[in-house]
């Protein structure tokens, strides 16, 4: 009886979430209001889904937001200033997300900083690092430069068209390249970390990394190459991000880092899993995703987002730790 | 020698929930002298110092100390009366992040009637009048975290002499130096015991044992089984007691080894070791057996991959093997079941057929994907085979009793055919059952392989094993086939006897 509460609670509480906000919120259900809640939780989704990697080996990546607004502004100054084309844009961020990732890697396990600590270190350095080049201007077409020119490109048709265009899907013109590119990433972790040897060997890797090395196990290798995942993960974020907004601006970003944090760690509780995993995460995102959008058509001022969020993070935390079995050991 | 006894145990009862560790330890410690305290791997040795320092408090028994009663209920308490404890491990007596001089004083940083400010100026004062009166020749503005682990130790000892006490326990005071370092702690000892300090001194050490004792203890099962204090002192009598002499030979007729597996040719495994030459034929079973400390693991790590060899050569089936990861092992057959499962073997996230298949996930996938069908056949036919007792290869392994986790531990890297199978302590937190179930399960599948297995216990080589080689200070010293075994001999290698028990 407990082992269903804590397997199926929290999915039952999601499908109650939806059915309260179905009968109580006008417009609740249709396909526009689903593709707006994905589309809401795209680009979260997409870092939790990255960040869950390094989760899985045992680490943490607290870089990730700072990657994906690293991306952007890279993608804003490659096609604004550089006047370069889309793909090359694409290509800059991805990257750097490997780059960084790699760097993290690196830090973590060769200089044996503590993974939060390292990453933590590179949150700062990008923060700052991606003012550097414009001296803290947000990129437009058209800015004007710190030597008194005007940026020669603009936002290719095509980058542009990564956050804007949306395919048709019962209805036309309705699901967007962003909720598109989540869930492929979404269904390719999840793959790669339940079926893959790769995975299970991460997992190995995490939850006890001496066995893991016993048994063959290039333990360091798997620790790098999940920064990496998590690096590409989060510029991929930074790409969709800077597509939406048609510019690279400094100031956007803020909550990437906790909200994708916390999808991922909602994530542990799901189907009493009390490990991270790609299922989870991206049903951690999508029920922060229905809750602020439900209470959004309720009305609820946007203020009480944050709120909202912890509280369920900490319900979340509780379903993991205290009452599952697993956590016990 | 002569003096009164200092320090006394009787009948000292020690139990922790219905396991009875300590039934009725009696022991006295003379000043002046320096009584060796032996036993196996929980024999109590441990909870005796604990009891003694006043980290546990006794279930029965009385100690005195001179005339006193003493009965410490914290380490603290313990210190002040005048019964000092410098624990194994060496990090625990130091604060790494502050000078020498501060540590030498750290204990007058707290408690009653102490100043409240730190002045650094008199800590400096008082540890340099504590280090003069050890003879300690360290800087005392040098940090901690540049000392050699001699040095740290000789600090925690000074320190703990600052309160002039009347007894020092050294709990394998030795385990991590090395010889030129230990020498220095020798010294110390020597000084120690002519300041007329009563000295218990806790070592599986046989080089130790012989350089310092004045009298020998053994400890079996929470029960002194030997006082050893005539000279000269009898060293093998001292380990046949600790070890016990309920050693029954082989019950089946030891194998002959066919065609050579593995060799190793002068290996070195540690600095100052003789090199070790061996070699182990198809269908084998040979035990490394030892006390603890001898480098029976060092070895085990040498052959899998873990460490490099100081010298040497090895060779499996016929061609060079010098493997750089345990990876490299793997591939070339030789397979290692780690000691100490709950820290090296169990994955506690997975379940039986996920710990099982772990080492060998590339041979069960098809590009890198599992083949989770096969996985689950492979789990099934070894749970059968080594008779784990679950409910299904789904079971976590938090559910398996100590015998069926290390079964499925044995089974995981049975699952695959080696050419040198290697276990170290197999058989440590294993019932009997199970024991003997892995014991049969080794011989049945002995044949095309090499099969090796580290015990500290000699009765478990004995049950096991078709050839027995001992292990001491880092080399081998003895070889026995297991029949007729000459137990006196065996013993007396074990003990750091070769000289007399080989020549």
């Amino acid at each position: 009886m407990r082992d269903i509460a804590v397997r199926y609670g929290f999915l039952v509480l999601f499908a109650a979430l939806v059915a309260y906000f179905a009968s109580t919120a006008d417009g609740f259900v249709s396909p526009q209001s689903a593709v707006f809640i994905f589309q809401s939780v795209a680009i979260t989704g997409i870092l939790a889904l990255g960040v869950t990697a390094t989760l899985v080996v045992g680490g943490f990546d607290l870089s990730i937001g700072s990657v994906a607004t690293s991306a952007m502004m890279a993608a804003a100054y490659v096609m604004v200033v550089l006047d370069q084309n889309a793909l090359v844009a694409v290509l800059v961020c991805l990257a750097i997300g490997v780059l960084i990732g790699l760097i993290n890697g690196f830090l973590i396990v060769y200089m044996r900083v503590p993974d939060l600590l390292a990453t933590l270190g590179m949150m700062f350095l990008l923060l700052g690092l991606q003012r550097i080049p414009t001296e803290g201007r947000s990129i437009a077409a058209g800015m004007t430069m710190p030597d008194g020119s005007v940026a020669p490109g603009k936002f290719s048709a095509a980058f542009l068209a990564l956050g804007r265009h949306r395919f048709d899907f019962f209805a036309p013109n309705l699901v967007p390249v962003s909720v598109v590119v989540l869930v492929v990433l979404a269904v390719a972790i999840w793959f790669f970390l339940e079926y893959t040897r790769f995975g299970r060997m991460m997992y190995a890797v995490g939850s006890n990394e001496r066995a893991a090395e016993l048994a063959g196990a290039p333990v360091k290798a798997y620790k790098i190459w999940a920064y990496v995942i998590s690096g590409i993960f989060a510029s991929i974020g930074g790409i969709l991000l800077a597509a939406r907004l048609g510019r690279g601006d400094i100031a956007s970003g803020n909550n990437l880092l906790l909200d994708a944090v916390a999808a991922a760690l909602i994530g542990f509780a799901v189907l009493g899993a009390s490990k991270p995993n790609a299922f989870g995460t991206a049903v951690g995102a999508l029920f922060v995703g229905v809750l602020l959008q439900g209470l959004t058509m309720m009305n609820a001022p946007y203020y009480t987002q944050d709120f909202v969020k912890g509280a369920v993070l900490v319900v979340a935390l509780v379903f993991t730790f205290a009452l599952s079995t697993r956590a016990k050991r | 020698m002569a003096a009164e006894a200092v320090f006394r145990i009787a009948d000292l009862k020690k139990s922790f929930g219905p396991i009875q560790v300590l039934g009725g330890v009696s022991l006295d410690l003379h000043p002046g002298e320096v009584t060796v305290l032996m036993g196996a791997n929980g024999a109590g040795k441990s909870t005796l110092v604990k009891v003694i320092s006043g980290v546990h408090s006794r279930d029965g028994g009385a100690m005195t100390l001179g005339a006193a009663d003493f009965a410490p209920k914290t380490p603290a308490e313990a210190i002040r009366a005048g019964v000092v404890t410098v624990h194994q491990n060496i990090n625990d007596g130091v604060v790494a992040a502050l000078d020498v001089g501060t540590n030498l004083t750290l204990d007058r940083l707290s408690g009653k009637g102490q100043p409240l400010l730190f002045n650094p100026r008199r800590v400096q004062r008082e540890a340099r009048a504590v280090a003069e009166r050890m003879g300690l020749d360290i800087d005392l503005s040098a940090s901690i975290g540049d000392l050699t682990l001699a040095d740290r130790q000789m600090v925690a000892i000074a320190r703990a002499m600052a309160h002039e006490p009347k007894v020092l326990i050294l709990d394998e005071p030795t385990s991590s130096l090395s010889s030129a370092e230990a020498n220095r702690l020798f010294a110390l000892v020597d000084r120690l015991k002519s300041h007329g300090v009563a000295i218990l001194y806790i070592s599986h050490r046989m080089s130790d044992i012989r350089r310092l004792a004045d009298r020998i203890v053994s400890l079996r099962d929470g029960q002194i089984v030997g006082t050893f204090d005539k000279k000269p002192l009898d060293y093998e009598g001292a380990v046949n007691a600790m070890l016990g002499r309920k050693v029954h030979q082989s019950a089946f007729a030891a194998n002959v080894g066919g065609k050579t597996i593995f060799t190793a040719d002068n290996l070195v495994i540690a600095e100052d070791a003789k090199p070790i030459s061996l070699s182990l034929g198809d269908g084998e079973i040979v035990a490394i057996t030892g006390l603890v400390g001898v480098g029976k693991t060092a070895l085990a790590e040498t052959l899998f991959g873990l460490r490099s060899p100081l010298g040497g050569s090895m060779t499996l089936n016929g061609r060079g093997y010098n493997p750089r990861t345990p990876t490299e092992a793997i591939n070339a057959g030789a397979f290692l079941v780690a000691k100490d499962r709950s820290e090296s073997g169990i994955v506690g996230a997975f379940n039986i057929y996920e710990n099982m298949s772990l080492p060998f996930l590339k041979r069960i996938s098809a590009f890198g994907v599992l083949r989770r069908r096969a996985e689950r056949a492979i789990a099934r036919r070894q749970i059968g085979e080594l008779g784990i007792v679950c409910r299904s290869e789904k079971d976590e392994m938090s559910t398996l009793s100590g015998g069926n986790q290390q079964k499925v531990m044995v089974a995981r890297w049975m699952a695959q055919p080696s050419s040198l199978f290697m276990l170290d302590e197999p058989f440590q937190g294993v019932d009997i059952a199970a024991r003997r179930d892995i014991a049969a399960k080794l011989r049945a599948s002995a044949a095309g392989r090499a099969t090796l297995i580290f015990v500290t216990e000699i009765d478990e080589a004995v049950e096991t094993a078709d050839r027995i080689l001992v292990m001491s200070e880092h080399t081998v010293v003895g070889e026995h086939k297991n029949e007729r075994l000459d137990m006196d001999r065996l013993l007396a290698e074990v003990a750091g006897q070769t000289a007399r028990g080989a020549a």
